[in-house]
């Protein structure tokens, strides 16, 4: 039997699913409400100077490139069976594109975190 | 759109049960549809996480850029509607947590509520390390 490429799709999208099940909602409120509305957190949580130091941390750039890879993976992964669902039939045409979207994603994110530098 | 489909091994016109909107007919199938719906807000919001990154590497005046657009109406509803649903994939994620690793000997309950616990429990860790300035 020829070995299927499914269970690797399969882990990254139940790794992105968990990560963003237990830290998905907390990071949208934050870089998404509460940082533009100015609410509860310092002024300064977003700022360029506390980000590129943030990004230039070894531990940090991995945590950036997990999340924005698995979020990316899982979300690709359940959208492309969703099509199935909605009658739209999928094809390896449609794996490559959703799965190299995500890839693409995964490399162009470890392509900046390296010119972003340490 | 025919309802008939020739395929190519045969002549004959399949009947093909139509697609649209079968899942607006049963309360159940909606609530599946919205699960799966949250995976487009996620990619929309990696995505937009990999903006910033990209404006980050480019320098304060960028970075300070991609802050504004964070601000506009438009972005503040993206949120708001990508939060409510990825609260609601968190949700659904851990109520079928137990149905994927059944003959445990720990009670369902004890799991749903445990990853939920956990979720909130971490969410209150990064406010926190956010709130006193963690480096």
């Amino acid at each position: 039997m020829k070995p299927s490429s499914e269970p690797i799709f399969w882990m990254l999208f139940g790794g992105g699913g968990m990560l963003s099940a237990l830290i998905g909602p907390v990071l949208i409120l934050v870089t998404g409400i509460l940082v533009p509305f100015g609410l509860l957190l310092p002024q300064d949580t977003m700022s360029y100077d506390r980000m590129l130091a943030f990004a230039q941390h070894p531990l940090a750039k991995l945590a950036v490139l997990v999340v924005i890879s698995l979020f990316m993976f899982h979300g690709c992964h359940r959208t492309l069976h969703s099509l199935h669902d909605l009658g739209v039939h999928t094809g390896t045409g449609a794996k490559v594109a959703f799965y190299g979207v995500a890839t693409l994603a995964t490399l162009l994110t470890a392509g900046l975190l390296l010119v972003i530098g340490f | 759109m025919s309802r008939y489909r020739s395929t190519a091994k045969t002549a004959a016109r399949t009947y093909m049960q139509p697609m649209a909107g079968w899942w607006t007919k049963n309360p159940y199938f909606v609530r599946y549809m919205v699960r799966e719906g949250s995976a487009l807000l996620l990619t929309a919001y990696a995505l937009v996480l990999l903006v910033g990154l990209w404006r980050l590497s480019q320098g304060a005046a960028a970075f300070d850029a991609w802050r504004a657009a964070l601000a506009s109406p438009l972005s503040v509803v993206f949120h708001a509607v990508g939060l409510v649903m990825v609260v609601y994939h968190s949700y659904t994620w851990f109520d079928v947590m137990p149905k994927t690793a059944p003959d445990q000997p720990i009670d369902p309950k004890l799991i749903t509520g445990g990853g939920i616990a956990a979720a909130v429990a971490v969410s209150v860790l990064i406010l926190a390390a956010l709130l006193w300035g963690a480096p």
